[in-house]
């Protein structure tokens, strides 16, 4: 299925954009930083065509997805909740190609600042377009009576989380984002660059584990996952 | 307040048109372009460097800068070449092969123009042979490679490897970054240096060329 978005519905916080540059919540932001946002937001609104595609996909046949390549590390969150799920789809958004030219222009142009406030945005608009696609589909599941109020739906991606980057290769082979203007190279690089792909997981919550002792937790800088099972467990 | 000294505030506060109109006047005036560069342009980057470093002003503030950096080098590149002037040294840098990343590597570009390094930027997607021969033919001493995809990191591994078949990783140093690289990536493939991000690696490059 095709999911659209309006501009507007992906225009990402303006807080989050901030943090994403370096600038901690607590400072006060600058006129001339809260210009240059206001610049690179209207800019987004118009080069933007925010897209996405998703598809069903049963337990058995994910299995198959997510082995991928074999590179996977040995565990994994996603190798650890998938086999608890109660339904799973692949899915895949994109913001579409006019908005990373425009970033590529902004700095050819030597208009420094504002390409790099607008590669904020877009990673951020790109990251608020899938957790739209992962809000749809638990609405979609719910209005066909699944969940109660036991109910979690998470997405995640690859190349995170001990989920190899080249997992991408069957994930596509499955979903076809061609469709949306949405390819793979060779390298597992998604293009247009802000796109976001990966599955989405229903199922009770306690399913969506994240053990703090994976292999990878020790290198990440992130720990993003907290929030994620924060805002799951708020829900 | 002397000119070079409002050039350089000029930089401070990201005002390139201030920055363009100022060096042409010193320009007029007769002023060595040296000096231009080294207590207008760069003592202003200079400053704008420490101060991101310290969290005082963030990167908008410093692309800012860098773009009133350029409106001012844009004047000067001819005079200084012209002169023979060197700069500070000489960097390769590429987002490595199978990478279409660019945002990082630009911006450590940005911030090496800006410290008075000569930039030659490959682009993305940059085979291995090509960083080395770009290097070795423009007596390059220093490749800085990024990646932000595990799949492509052992380009950086194959960039290594041919400086070493050709005997060259003496004369010619290499500093990785980017997302998924890490130190003891940079240690295990033989990198001399590892570039947390683009403020970091203008102090490892210097060290790598032997400024400081």
């Amino acid at each position: 299925m095709i999911l659209k978005f309006a501009a507007a519905d992906v225009a990402p916080e303006k807080r989050a954009v901030f943090q994403s540059l370096g600038i901690p919540p607590d400072v006060t932001v600058p006129a001339h930083i809260e210009e240059l946002y206001g610049e690179g937001s209207r800019l987004l609104e118009k080069t933007t065509a925010p897209v996405g595609i998703i598809a069903d996909i049963s337990i058995d046949d994910f299995e198959a997805v997510y082995g991928g390549e074999g590179l996977n590390d040995r565990d994994s969150v996603v190798g650890d909740v998938f086999p608890n799920a109660e339904r799973l789809a692949l899915f895949a958004v994109t913001l579409g190609g006019d908005t990373p030219r425009a970033i590529t222009d902004g700095f050819e142009s030597k208009d420094f600042a504002l390409a790099s406030m607008l590669d904020a945005l877009a990673s951020e608009s790109a990251d608020l377009t899938a957790e739209i696609a992962e809000r749809r589909y638990e609405g979609h599941l719910r209005e066909g009576g699944w969940g109660g109020s036991d109910g979690g739906v998470l997405r995640y991606s690859p190349g995170y989380c001990g989920w190899n980057v080249t997992g991408q290769k069957k994930l596509f082979q499955y979903l076809q984002p061609e469709q949306i203007g949405l390819t793979l190279t060779d390298s597992c690089l998604m293009q247009p660059l802000k796109s976001v792909s990966g599955v989405i997981i229903a199922g009770p919550k306690p399913i969506h584990r994240f053990k703090p002792t994976y292999s990878f937790c020790s290198t990440c800088e992130t720990h993003a996952c907290r929030e994620r099972l924060l805002a799951l467990r708020n829900r | 307040m002397d000119v070079l000294a409002e050039i350089a505030k000029a930089i401070i506060d990201g005002n390139h048109q201030r920055v363009g109109e100022l060096t042409g006047q010193v320009i007029e005036e007769g002023v060595a372009p040296k000096s231009i560069l080294d207590d207008g342009l760069i003592a202003g980057m200079d400053v704008v460097g420490e101060r991101f470093r310290v969290h005082e002003i963030f990167l908008p503030d410093v692309l800012m800068a860098a773009k009133a950096m350029y409106a001012g080098m844009d004047q000067l590149r001819p005079l200084l070449i012209k002169e023979g002037i060197p700069s500070l040294g000489k960097i390769v840098i590429g987002t490595v092969q199978g990478d279409l990343h660019d945002i990082g590597k630009n911006l450590v570009g940005i911030m090496l123009k800006g410290a008075g390094f000569e930039v030659v930027d490959l682009g993305h997607d940059v085979a291995p042979e090509k960083m080395v021969e770009t290097a070795k033919e423009q007596q390059i001493p220093v490749i800085g490679m990024s990646a932000l995809l595990t799949t492509t990191m052992p380009m950086m591994r194959e960039v290594i490897q041919r400086l070493k078949d050709e005997k060259l990783d003496g004369d010619i140093k290499t500093v990785v970054g980017g997302a998924p690289v890490t130190k003891a990536f940079a240690r295990d493939i033989g990198a001399d240096a590892y570039g947390f991000d683009a403020a970091n690696s203008v102090g490892v490059v210097k060290r790598l060329s032997g400024v400081v």
